[in-house]
């Protein structure tokens, strides 16, 4: 890194060296440039945090237990938010059950069996750029191919189709770091002693990288809760009926509610909503997304600080 | 690079001389594998291999679908590609004159993404530098996390935020008679692109070897000088690439801009006008078109543009970064 003993020498004041007036300039214009940087990343950072504080204090009066499990009331005006957060994660269930193994496999398929050539690069661009095409695009393909092609119709398993190929590239590159990260010479002591390719993999590499392919695969959980756009067309409702804490209401040709769907009905298309309960669903919302999330952040320093080679 | 050649080869050999009945016979029997272990082990390659390839399959198959919606638009007498692109007068309903002109939404998107870009760039190439080459190990680990878990917002948080929070302030200090316009919709976007183009930037900082950094400080660089005469012509490319990948997600936007950006299709003439965007448009109308109906192929047709658009941004990047790596 770059702090080294060399810079504190030059600033440090009872240098030996002499103050030139050019040292004097270089060392101001140091220190504005720290100064300015570090306003800039304070100014990214706090806005945002102040924000989401924004948002649970003016859900607090909404915020309890009960709102997680209660259903929404009087035309969803009142109420909380069970059923869409019972179809979230029906969603994120079958969404994953499709897209995790998939995506496993490309990753082992790009990072152990693909050479270097244009057939390889090209497939990485594929990936790349299914993660860059906008979710409403990814929308438009889910209701053309999934609920019209295919004849799902509007249903869960359009809706998780639709959001397992937007998700994917998330699990392929992450496995592809974890798959990357297992040393070669583990791979050839294996070899060494008989193994084939698969089992090479099997009992080797797999071993030795599952926690972070994990990480990927709580990452993409927590991409999958957040999408809106390509679920609005392909099986999110509006309203359904559903009895408070039921655990089973939805099958998978059935349409469900979301709860970043719920959130954009809500804020958009209730009048007369209670002030408060749109942010406590955007606070349950963001809450899923962030433990989620930092369940994968604390699985790879975990794993960091493990890992023995 | 991953499969050393001749340990391949080698490894090969090995094989076939235990599996043929030609090779050398020893004086124990070897145990051979199962048959259907043999079998099962080609089945699953085979699959590994589809699965490799399913990304391109994917990415045809979006492409497909799309067009296979949208293109019996054009044989319509009412459509025109070059009425489509270049005029602005959107009006798929109407009884009487149906209009189909995406130019105003194509400005629209132009301005609002133009707009966050042009905020989100430089904050965010501040903040990764400072991440990157001023700050101390423990507060650096601090803030990449706090970043990634920024990134992970919901977009549709954002539009709500966009709604309800910055749309009343830009009324109340900037006085806009309406809070939902260009600067709303360019403000959150930025919000959103911020960490995204941050993080990206700041691995391409880190992958700037260490012994450039040592090399300019042991000709007495402060830090400072380091960063705009070393990394940042080194890291140009990787920083270029992170700023197109946060263009690709500006444009590609949808639940933010369509909840912060008010629902005019017009070109704006400031910052404080409502727009609408090609995104936007998608998803305010798709639910309103009957299936299979003209506007609903408009429709399609506008996420074909979108696709291209998308796919080109995408393709930049990628031969941004293929370049880094060749000079390495």
């Amino acid at each position: 890194m770059a702090q080294t003993p060399a810079l504190s020498t030059l600033q440090d004041p009872a240098s030996r060296f002499t103050v030139t007036p050019g040292v004097r300039r270089k060392r101001r214009t140091e220190g504005a440039a720290k100064w300015i940087l570090s306003g800039m990343a304070a100014m990214v950072i706090l806005p945002l945090l102040l924000l989401l504080t924004h948002l649970v204090v003016k859900a607090w009066p909404s915020l309890s237990l009960d709102f997680l499990l209660e259903v929404p009331l009087k035309g969803m005006t009142e109420g909380g938010v069970w059923p869409a957060l019972v179809g979230t994660f029906y969603l994120i269930a079958v969404a994953l059950l499709i897209s995790a193994p998939g995506g496993v496999l490309a990753a082992i398929y790009l990072n152990e069996y693909a050479r270097e050539n244009w057939f390889h690069r090209t497939v990485n661009l594929a990936v790349i750029n299914l993660a860059g095409v906008p979710s409403i695009v990814h929308a438009l393909h889910g209701l053309g191919a999934f609920v019209y092609a295919a004849q799902f119709g509007f249903s869960i398993i359009s809706a998780a189709l639709t959001l397992a190929i937007m998700t994917v590239p998330v699990v392929i590159t992450s496995t592809r770091e974890a798959l990357n990260s297992v040393p070669m010479a583990f791979r050839e002591a294996c070899w060494n002693v008989g193994a084939t390719r698969w089992q090479t993999i099997r009992r080797v590499v797999l071993p030795n990288s599952v926690s972070g392919i994990l990480t990927g695969v709580i990452l993409e959980v927590s991409r999958t809760a957040g999408e809106t756009a390509p679920i609005m067309f392909t099986g999110a409702v509006f309203y359904k009926a559903v009895e408070r804490g039921d655990l089973f209401p939805y099958f998978l040709n059935d349409q469900c509610m979301a709860l970043s769907m719920h959130l954009y009905v809500l804020a958009t298309q209730v009048p007369g909503v209670k002030e408060s309960l749109p942010y406590a669903t955007a606070v349950v919302l963001v809450g899923l997304v962030l433990l989620t999330n930092s369940a994968s952040i604390m699985l790879r320093m975990w794993l960091r600080n493990r890992k023995k080679w | 690079m991953r499969h050393y050649p001749t340990m391949g080869r080698l490894h090969r050999e090995a094989m076939r001389m235990t599996d043929t009945p030609t090779s050398k016979p020893t004086a124990v029997a070897r145990p051979q594998r199962p048959l259907w272990a043999i079998w099962g082990e080609k089945a699953l390659e085979l699959l590994i291999r589809f699965a490799g390839v399913s990304a391109i399959i994917f990415v045809m198959s979006i492409f497909f679908f799309i067009f296979r919606e949208a293109a019996p638009v054009l044989e319509s007498d009412r459509f025109s590609l070059g009425r489509f692109l270049g005029s602005v007068e959107w009006y798929p309903t109407s009884a009487t004159n149906v209009r189909y002109g995406i130019l105003a939404l194509i400005v629209g998107t132009a301005w609002v993404s133009g707009l966050a870009v042009l905020i989100a760039v430089p904050f965010s190439l501040g903040s990764a530098i400072f991440i990157s080459e001023f700050c101390g190990p423990r507060l650096k680990e601090a803030l990449k996390v706090v970043i990634e878990l920024l990134a992970a917002v919901p977009s549709v948080v954002w539009g709500f935020i966009g709604l309800t929070v910055t749309s009343r302030l830009i009324v109340e200090y900037a006085g806009a008679t309406v809070g939902v316009n260009v600067l709303n919709g360019g403000l959150i976007l930025a919000l959103m692109c911020i960490p995204i183009i941050t993080s990206i930037a700041e691995d391409a900082l880190k992958a700037v070897p260490d012994s450039y950094r040592e090399a300019a400080l042991a000709l007495g660089a402060t830090r400072w000088q380091i960063v705009y005469r070393v990394l940042l012509p080194a890291a140009k490319t990787g920083l270029l690439a992170a700023v197109l990948l946060g263009v690709g997600r500006a444009i590609g936007e949808t639940m933010a801009v369509l909840m912060s950006t008010g629902h005019a299709v017009q070109i704006p003439h400031g910052l404080l006008d409502s727009v609408r965007t090609l995104t936007a448009n998608i998803a305010a109308e798709l639910g309103e078109a009957p299936a299979k109906s003209e506007h609903y192929r408009v429709l399609f047709m506008t996420g074909v543009f979108l696709f291209i658009i998308t796919f080109l941004v995408n393709l930049a990047a990628d031969i941004t970064v293929r370049g880094v790596r060749k000079q390495k």
